[in-house]
């Protein structure tokens, strides 16, 4: 009649984690892992851009305007052959495109992780706070979305001024709405749920019950839209400096490559711009696709 | 084994309740956002919206009693049992710890008392952080609030497992990894953790399958032996609360009807909800028989009668009891029922 | 006594990733005309498995892999959807858990039930409403024509049920099954459900497969009772044969951990261990490792044997001893 005889024999197999159920689910889909692999892909090629890359297109030194706008195939001056060709400075595009890549992870992944991190904090704080915080914040965010991303990107643009920084600034001033309104949206469901009842019951600090109970929880929706956000963050970045608010000409992202191209579109030398688009349209589907096949995943609902 | 009900009616009478409650209410009230009272301008038929979840509740616990607290839904059970447990605070009324109202206490010691006071959980899938270990589920308190040296947390851990009936090996798993009557015992494990003395279960075992509810409620039975706790035992099974029960108390849309010995109850129950809530239970001893029924439906708490709350569905109602609350009266020794009916005799 | 369905050797498995899930493995039972059968198990028995696989809602990745569902002469494992649809609602009709499953909440209630009607019968509008009066009349709904203009949302939980089970009979179907239909209602509200759909049962003649969990409700409403665990029946009979003296050793321990039958304040009888996962379950009886009385002859199948007139076990070790007790 005692009890003390213990329960064995769990039900799932030892190996069944969370994150390696979510691994092999995530790899059922050969179109996310063919995501997953063009955009690491994308990813290496930026990071060794350095070493990898035909030329410095930043170094004035190395450029030579008497090889503007070569066709792609063609060797140049310093005897480099432009596969991809070069643009009407004489940079070569292969390069220019591999060090753009640089540039626009960099301020569509620095953007959307600032992003996520105030706008999840801000969420969080709101859902669990209530009453009047919750009011404020929301609102703000209510205000900030209604308003059309480009043009209040462009409206803090010309206030702050060109630059790096200032576009991830501008970025992370449109973005943050969308991850705080999803934190909200979730841990709201979350604080409901009894496991946040028993925390409180055994006396620990808010601050422990929000960020040690409450955001794991909320983390699965968060990394959807994040990835998401930075596909978007990405094609904003290129937008504003297609726009020319963006980032110094010195130092262009594909953006700015496809704006430099722009003019000669129409006399034959497609080149110049047509490359660095399917370089950034590469990179924005293939975060895309991630990304739906992560919401499909993640998503509870639909689990069986 | 039946010393366990003995060996507690000696112990308790002299000392102070564990847990007192004065005049407890609870009310959630539903205010009109802008939009509803624009709209309520406008002629729409919106409200703001109180329910007395808990209506004026007196309640007092003795150590080592099991006080079974049972009604339907909408009655406030849960509700009451949160406040107890400290995660709610009263609209009106007080809570008293050993005598002293909660709100009084300096901050060590209402960290004390919550602490003290646990609270076993209905959804054993729910009441788990699908993210945390069971070693952090059970270990995060004890080791946060320093009841547990670092050296010895790894034993600790292993120790309150055990006693919940759990192998220690399991302790890296996560909880999706167990069945649901495993799932229980962590959040038992929990609770014990912190070394409390008082316990609400609410629902602990309505979720689990009947063969793991005689095992957990076993569990519970062992403990209360063991560690001498107390128990606020929340459930809507009569049989449940009348298996493991000292006392009883019956609530009715936020308001205690009955409350009496579980013998009392059982043998001589005095409120015709009681009654009524009785005769529906079904029992196994039943053979195809008819179904006695309650007329009528629980009634909104948005909503409640007036006078006794179940005066629409009371055979012996009249008119008074339409109009007057009735009072909770002692009937007999320990027998307490809010009847009128108790007036005519 | 002539059968409203028959249903034999049932098997229906699940095609999982981790493996096949024989949900419901090898199940055979008769309901009788005007009958009603308790189908009681666990969760994960395969209770509820059985109720949908008779009337074809096994979703994928499940599917009735074997066996023969038999009704009106006809194997409802092997007819076509479509045919299927003509019997589902009209002749054998399904009440759930969460009325919500059957109720559509952005309909009124008369809507609902009047398009129910002309689904399976060429009769006019007005016709049609009153027989859905009718059923929300006989399942105790008052002031049904009031009742009828309502949405779902405006009924309490008892009442969305009762509206479910009101939909279940408009066609007069001769056979019902139903899913824990009083699992997550009250008390008070189960009692006069319950009463309900006794009177029913007995004056419609409408045969009745009632799954659930609880010995206790089956005991005052079923004939007869199928016990069952890990996908098979363990023990089937008379209701006062399987509940007043129970053979197989889990169905023993069921009854035996009902507070009610033990001696207030003790322990309670338990029976050990939990339910095997049906992913993996060991060869020979599925209760053995949870059983007092196994042995290795248990590590063989065993069958569901005639132990008594009328009462079947599937136990190389029945409890057939406390009958001379």
């Amino acid at each position: 009649m005692s009890d003390v005889t213990l329960d064995k024999a769990p039900v799932a197999p030892k190996e069944e984690t969370p994150f390696r159920r979510f691994v092999s689910e995530f790899m059922a889909s050969k179109i996310a892992v063919g995501g997953l692999l063009v955009f690491s892909i994308i990813v290496v090629v930026a990071l060794l851009a350095p070493w990898i890359a035909p030329q410095n297109p930043y170094d004035l030194g190395q450029i030579d305007i008497m090889d503007g706008r070569l066709e792609p195939g063609e060797v140049g001056g310093s005897g480099i052959t432009h596969w991809l060709g070069t643009d009407d400075q004489g940079r070569d595009m292969l390069s220019g495109i591999m060090y753009g890549l640089r540039i626009s992870l960099t301020v569509g992944a620095g953007s959307a992780l600032i992003a996520c991190l105030v706008g999840a904090s801000l969420g969080l704080l709101a859902a669990y706070a209530g009453g009047r915080t919750d009011t404020v914040i929301m609102r703000l965010v209510d205000l900030q979305l209604s308003f059309p991303t480009i043009l209040a990107a462009l409206m803090i643009l010309a206030f702050l001024g060109k630059g790096i920084m200032n576009v991830v600034i501008a970025l992370v001033i449109v973005e943050w709405a969308y991850y705080a309104r999803t934190v909200r949206g979730s841990a709201l469901v979350e604080r409901r749920r009894e496991y946040i009842e028993a925390a409180q019951c055994l006396a620990l600090p808010t601050r422990r019950i929000l960020f040690r109970h409450l955001l794991p929880n909320c983390l699965p929706p968060l990394i959807v839209v994040g990835t998401i956000q930075v596909a978007r963050a990405i094609a904003l970045e290129a937008t504003l400096s297609f726009l020319g608010l963006g980032v110094p000409i010195t130092e262009p992202s594909l953006g700015l490559l496809i704006a430099n191209g722009y003019e000669y579109m129409l006399s034959g030398k497609y080149w110049i711009s047509f490359y660095p688009g399917v370089a950034l349209l590469v990179t924005i589907v293939s975060i895309n696709l991630m990304g739906d096949h992560l919401r499909d995943v993640l998503n509870p609902r639909l689990k069986k | 084994m039946s010393a366990v009900l003995d060996q507690q009616s000696a112990t308790v009478a002299a000392d102070t309740p564990i847990i007192e409650l004065r005049n407890l209410s609870r009310r959630f009230e539903k205010k009109l956002d802008f939009a509803g009272k624009l709209a309520k301008r406008l002629g729409a038929p919106v409200r703001e919206e109180t329910v007395h979840a808990v209506d004026r509740v007196n309640l007092s616990i003795r150590k080592g009693e099991v006080v079974g607290l049972v009604g339907e839904s909408g009655c406030g059970k849960s509700t009451l049992g949160r406040m107890v447990a400290g995660i709610m605070p009263p609209s009106e009324g007080t809570v008293l710890w050993r005598g002293q109202d909660v709100r009084s206490l300096n901050p060590a010691e209402a960290r004390e008392a919550k602490l003290r006071t646990q609270m076993i959980f209905q959804d054993p899938y729910a009441s788990l952080n699908p993210r945390m270990r069971v070693e952090d589920i059970v270990g995060e308190a004890p080791q946060f609030h320093g009841l547990v040296p670092a050296r010895g947390f790894d034993t600790y851990v292993d120790e309150q497992m055990r006693r919940a009936g759990l192998d220690p090996a399991f302790k890296k798993r996560y909880p999706h990894q167990f069945s649901g009557g495993q799932r229980q015992r962590i959040g038992i494990a929990r609770a014990l953790a912190v070394k409390p003395e008082f316990i609400v279960c609410d629902e602990a075992v309505a979720a689990l399958d009947v063969s793991i509810q005689a095992q957990i409620l076993n569990l519970f039975m062992r403990l209360r032996q063991e560690l001498d706790l107390t128990y606020l035992f929340i459930s809507h099974d009569l049989s449940v609360v009348e298996h493991l029960s000292d006392r009883v108390v019956i609530m009715y849309l936020g308001r205690v009807v009955e409350q009496a010995p579980a013998e009392q109850v059982f043998a001589r129950a005095n409120h015709p909800y009681t009654v009524s809530l009785l005769s529906a239970v079904p029992r196994i001893e039943a053979r195809k028989r008819a179904f006695t029924t309650v007329q009528g439906e629980i009634p909104s708490p948005l909503n409640p009668p007036s006078g006794c709350h179940f005066h629409p569905r009371c055979p012996h109602a009249h008119e008074r009891c339409k109009v007057e609350v009735p009072a909770l009266k002692e009937i007999a020794p320990g027998h307490f029922s809010a009847c009128h009916l108790n007036d005519r005799a | 006594m002539t059968a409203t369905l028959e249903v034999r050797d049932l098997q229906t498995h699940f095609f999982t990733r981790a493996g096949v899930v024989k949900a419901v493995d090898g199940v055979s039972f008769t309901v009788g005309r005007g009958k009603v059968l308790g189908l009681v198990g666990e969760s994960g028995s395969g209770k509820s498995v059985t109720g949908f696989s008779i009337i074809g809602l096994v979703d994928a990745p499940g599917r009735v892999v074997g066996g023969q569902i038999l009704y009106q002469g006809r194997n409802l494992a092997k007819i076509s959807e479509e045919e299927m649809r003509q019997l589902r609602g009209n002749r054998i009709a399904m009440i759930f858990q969460d009325p919500m499953m059957t109720l559509n909440p952005v309909l009124r209630v008369d809507t609902q039930m009047i398009e129910t009607v002309l689904a399976h019968e060429k009769v006019d509008r007005e016709t049609a409403r009153q027989r859905a009066r009718d059923a929300l009349g006989m399942v105790g709904i008052p002031s049904p024509d009031e009742r009828l203009k309502s949405y779902p949302h405006q009924f309490s939980g008892g009442m969305r049920q009762r509206v479910a089970i009101a939909i279940a009979l408009l066609h007069r179907p001769e056979l019902i099954i139903a899913d824990e239909p009083t699992t997550a209602l009250d008390v008070t509200i189960q009692g006069q459900i319950l009463a309900e759909v006794q009177k029913l049962a007995a004056t419609t003649g409408t045969s009745l497969i009632w799954i659930t969990h609880d010995l206790s409700v089956v005991a005052g409403l079923a004939d007869d009772i199928a016990v069952m665990y890990a996908g098979r029946i363990v023990e089937e009979g008379e209701v006062s044969a399987v509940l007043d003296a129970p053979l197989h050793p889990y169905t023993v321990g069921l009854i035996g951990s009902v507070p009610s039958r033990n001696k207030r304040g003790e322990p309670l009888r338990q029976i050990p261990g939990m339910t095997p996962s049906l992913l993996k379950l060991p060869a020979g009886c599925a209760f053995r490792s949870r059983c007092a009385r196994a042995d290795e002859v248990c590590l063989q199948e065993p069958a569901l044997f005639d132990l008594r007139p009328g009462q079947r076990a599937r136990c190389f070790h029945p409890h057939l001893e406390e009958v001379a007790a």
